[in-house]
């Protein structure tokens, strides 16, 4: 007894100051990694409200380059465009995209793999390739412009929902369906009442997966865009290439807290009931 | 009946396709494989053997594997770090880790260019402790330093995911059978998160071979990256058939690291990795 406890209360002694060092190494690399991601961002946010004109000595407390922003046609007008683009696109998408989705699930063997080979294609090939490959085609046809680009992101989207869609679609009980069906429900309200309920969750992590992507695209956009429209990513492309005007502080400031918001507002909804899968299912 | 008539649905999706899909590939194919007087010529696939473009494939190809190694390097101690948090709100450090990701790409690459810029943040903290100037800003170095920052979150997410889902049963069950922490974690972790690393080294390294932006503005036109060298053949050169041509070879490129990362997957799924 007294052999076998000496032994192992000396290693949990052990095991609790490796635990403990353990911990302080934990801590230490998160706060770095953290300073490594946040650092950038809280520098812009600091800079937004600095009142010099040397860029990183602190002139005093400001709120012109808001006023500047919100005044800057180029910069309201990518906003809208981007707006535009992403809302109409991400709508369209999902809508194609879950009706795909649906007649995806119900295919046989061959066809399906025709459509999921294809759905890959966007999504693995590299943006620029997929870019240019596209700019090749419209100019055959439509000068570039804002419905090119909006093709373009449509065509970027309707795979993420596809994902998101098809693995509900598979997890929903198909006899259900069919049971209203016999039962004398119309096909479009059997969908409404029984497939909708299962896959809805699918169809709204798509959508958001495909505003997400819309919002962030720079790659294709800068291909299919033609030059008189641009989005927020191109505007700032070529913005950035000139220098750097203090506005983009205030509207990078804008748009970090736009989207903390909307983030914490999508994963901590209190009707949700598992936030954190919601979230692992929308990333 | 009912099983056809569903099918249809995807009909929209098949015109698309077919439209939005295929037909933008077989054009880039035939503006690589034909001359512009519709001549069949391999030589604007042969025009990445120019050594502006060779060497600009070769630093692509280096700054991409750097970029994916230190993303790497990074990720899996924080995601296994994060998996063994035993906190109330562990899924709100997820996500602070996670939220970078949504800011746009453009305005990421805009805070680097801040901080390391010649009268930056960085040379203005050495300045005041009395250190010299550094000159990151137009080096391979600051293209890393951006792909690193664009990118890491891509990593970290796949292969957070992967651990969250391993067993807490297994890594009981291994350390009652008496292997030690070493063991445990070449033996349990690494192999069932072998899926995680894949897609995290395919997430970081397509997106920092092929991409020109952050080389455009971190570099300063002064790091070319075979990115840079397409969108130059397109944007201004109007030499569309060469930019074709180098399309393709990095879509062959692509698709290589894609087989061989596939390669690995599937002895991982084995459950006899050697690593």
């Amino acid at each position: 007894m007294v052999k076998q406890n000496s032994p192992g209360s000396c290693r949990n002694r052990n095991a609790l100051l490796s635990r403990r060092t353990t911990n302080l190494l934990s801590k230490t690399y998160m706060a770095f990694i953290f300073l490594f991601l946040y650092l950038p961002i809280f520098v812009l946010i600091v800079l937004s409200f600095n009142d010099s004109k040397t860029r990183v000595e602190w002139g005093g407390f400001t709120l012109k380059w808001y006023v500047e922003c919100f005044q800057s046609e180029t910069i309201m007008s990518a906003f809208a465009t981007t707006l535009q683009i992403t809302l109409i696109s991400a709508v369209i998408s999902t809508i194609i995209g879950t009706m795909a989705a649906m007649g995806i699930s119900k295919m046989k063997r061959k066809s399906r793999t025709f459509y999921l080979g294809a759905t890959n294609i966007p999504l693995l090939n590299a943006d620029i390739v997929t870019g240019i490959s596209m700019m090749l085609l419209f100019v055959k046809f439509i000068d570039l412009g804002f419905v090119t680009v909006l093709i373009a992101h449509i065509t970027f989207s309707i795979p993420y929902v596809i994902l998101n869609v098809l693995p509900k679609l598979k997890a929903a009980n198909h006899s259900t369906y069919e049971a209203a069906l016999d039962l004398g429900a119309t096909p479009l309200y059997a969908f409404y009442k029984v497939t909708w309920p299962e896959i809805r969750s699918g169809v709204f992590s798509g959508f958001l997966m495909a505003v997400t992507m819309s919002l962030d695209d720079f790659s294709i956009t800068y291909f299919t865009k033609g030059a008189g429209v641009n989005t927020l990513s191109t505007m700032l492309y070529t913005e950035l290439r000139k220098g750097i005007k203090p506005e983009l502080y205030a509207l990078s400031t804008i748009l970090f807290f736009t989207v903390l918001i909307l983030l914490l507002a999508v994963n901590y909804h209190p009707s949700k009931k598992t936030p954190s899968r919601a979230k692992e299912d929308f990333v | 009946m009912n099983r056809i008539k569903q099918q249809f649905l995807a009909g929209p999706y098949l015109v698309w396709i077919i439209g939005f899909i295929l037909l933008p590939l077989a054009m880039i194919l035939y503006y690589a494989f034909f001359n512009e007087d519709g001549t069949f010529t391999l030589d604007n696939i042969a025009s990445i053997a120019d050594p502006v473009n060779l060497k600009a494939m070769g630093l692509s190809l280096e700054l991409g594997v750097i970029c994916t190694l230190i993303c790497l390097l990074l990720a899996y101690p924080l995601a296994m770090i994060l998996n063994n948090l035993h906190i109330k709100n562990q899924s709100f450090v997820v996500f602070v880790f996670m939220l970078p990701m949504w800011m746009n790409f453009m305005l990421r690459i805009l805070a680097w260019k801040l901080l390391l810029n010649k009268n930056g943040v960085l040379n203005t903290i050495l300045l005041s402790l009395g250190m010299e100037r550094i000159t990151i800003l137009n080096t391979p170095a600051a293209v890393v330093f951006g792909m690193v920052y664009d990118y890491l979150p891509f990593m970290i997410l796949p292969i957070y995911n992967a651990m969250a889902r391993i067993k807490k049963d297994y890594i009981e069950a291994a350390h009652d059978l008496g292997a030690n922490n070493f063991t445990v974690f070449f033996k349990i972790i690494v192999p069932l998160t072998v899926s995680g690393i894949i897609s995290g080294i395919v997430m970081v390294f397509v997106p920092a071979l092929t991409s020109f932006a952050i080389s455009e503005l971190l570099g300063g036109g002064k790091v070319l990256l075979i990115g840079n060298i397409i969108e130059e053949s397109f944007m201004q050169g109007m030499q569309w058939n060469i930019g074709s041509g180098l399309s393709f070879v990095l879509m062959v490129f692509v698709m290589i690291s894609m087989a061989i990362t596939n390669a690995f997957d599937k002895d991982g799924e084995g459950g006899t990795a050697v690593w």
